[in-house]
């Protein structure tokens, strides 16, 4: 039963969430955050790594119990351990990154029902063994984060005219400096980050046809 | 031990719950002194941003302690009484009773003279609303203001704690003509108001409008002695 820790079949599952079976734009979940932290970059990234820390160590912890959890509340069981890992989190970003924890606000604590967690927890954890489930919440972590901030990067640029905070567009190129351009109000604005997002899903699809449904 | 049995689903439960329970509380009781820090400095910003002086989280405390003049606390007929003014806690204050109500006060020395720091507290739609309103020493016009709130709705009464909204009081009155006080309206459109008593309502946001519109009238009615006084 030994495998290589970094076999084929354990690389699949950190590489399959990034494109085939990505948690956003394939499967479509966790959307809701997707469109609430996205307006900045820096946002969009401590959310991502906020998201990475839940769900690897929420599957770590549900793989090693997965064969005394009592069927019956094997949901609240999970739910709990989602519940407790968000907490500890939410503490963390208040006590060392608190301007990011006012920005996230009630985000942080909507991890909870994040439902790419629950989702990997239920469909992954209970039956796989901790390390490939490690492997599995990093990598489908991974692979909502590179959309969350594929989405921010846009979002701020085009949106506030900044990246992190800092100006990349110059201040000479706004018509209220005499020059022609403006930023786009609507990409700050939640909708925008639908949009965005379809167009991801436009493009990889448009590279990956396999995906396409008929 | 019967995995499916009433008694280990029970035990299984309890153990649990307990263990999480005892992580929580001492990973809480771990950061408590850094997080309380945390809310200090975010509270010495607002109340410098509430007289137009910007700072950021490394730099704030030291502003502060620079262009701060003095804080102390009144009762509701304007005098002053012990009590410590950055520390009150204004939700327990208006639990009280009006006469063991106290206000705090923050003095400061700008560019532009003496102004008056008045922290408000109130309701939005989902929580609390809170704010420092600076006033001129003419204790009537508004110099600054900063409001911030616990989770109204982003992009709806979270706006409340943008900039372009907080613009918008400075420069208004909150007597009238004959003494009275009349506070800042937070009108709806087509509310028809004396432009020095009113500022525009957000679009989306009524519910947190009028909640803030009600705490300001309420707050400045209990500082109202307090501000006649030093008129």
């Amino acid at each position: 039963m030994s495998e290589p820790l970094f076999s084929k079949k354990n690389m699949k599952l950190l590489s399959d969430p990034m494109n085939n079976s990505n948690p956003i734009t394939v499967q479509v979940l966790g959307i809701c955050s997707a469109l609430a932290v996205t307006a900045q970059l820096k946002p969009s990234i401590v959310m991502a790594i906020s998201v990475t820390a839940v769900l690897a160590l929420a599957n770590v912890i549900i793989s090693l119990l997965r064969n005394t959890i009592p069927n019956r509340i094997r949901i609240i069981v999970q739910l709990v351990v989602i519940a407790a890992l968000v907490i500890l989190v939410d503490q963390v970003l208040k006590a060392y990154v608190f301007d990011v924890s006012r920005q996230l606000s009630v985000f942080v604590g909507l991890i909870i029902t994040n439902c790419i967690i629950m989702g990997r927890l239920e469909a992954f954890a209970l039956g796989n063994r901790p390390w490939q489930s490690f492997l599995d919440g990093i990598g489908n972590s991974a692979g909502y984060g590179v959309i969350l901030i594929i989405v921010g990067f846009f979002r701020e640029l085009f949106g506030s005219g900044t990246l992190f905070g800092y100006k990349v567009i110059p201040e000479s190129w706004y018509i209220a400096n005499g020059g022609f351009y403006e930023n786009n109000g609507l990409m700050v604005l939640s909708p925008m980050a639908l949009i965005v997002v379809g167009i991801i899903i436009w493009v990889q699809r448009s590279k990956n046809r396999k995906l396409i449904e008929n | 031990m019967n995995r499916n049995g009433n008694t280990y689903t029970f035990l299984y439960a309890a153990i649990m719950v307990i263990l999480v329970a005892a992580v929580l509380a001492s990973v809480s009781m771990a950061l408590k002194p850094r997080q309380t820090r945390n809310f200090e400095i975010e509270k010495k910003k607002n109340i410098l941003a509430s007289v137009n002086i910007e700072s950021d989280a490394t730099n704030a405390e030291k502003i502060y302690a620079e262009k701060i003049l003095n804080e102390y606390v009144v009762n509701v007929n304007g005098e002053q009484v012990d009590g410590d003014a950055f520390n009150t806690d204004l939700k327990k204050e208006r639990a009280k009773d009006a006469n063991e109500m106290v206000l705090p006060i923050f003095e400061f020395q700008t560019e532009e003279g003496l102004k008056y720091v008045l922290p408000l507290r109130g309701a939005g739609l989902w929580g609390p609303v809170w704010g420092f309103v600076s006033l001129n020493d003419d204790m009537n016009t508004i110099y600054g203001a900063n409001f911030d709130h616990e989770g109204e709705t982003p992009g709806l009464g979270a706006e409340i704690s943008t900039v372009a909204f907080e613009e918008a009081f400075v420069g208004k009155k909150l007597f009238d003509n004959t003494g009275k006080l009349v506070s800042i309206l937070v009108a709806k459109v087509g509310q028809v108001a004396p432009e020095e008593h009113k500022v525009d309502g957000i679009s989306g946001g009524t519910i947190t409008s009028k909640g803030l519109e009600k705490m300001l009238l309420d707050d400045f009615t209990s500082y109202q002695e307090f501000l006649n006084k030093k008129k």
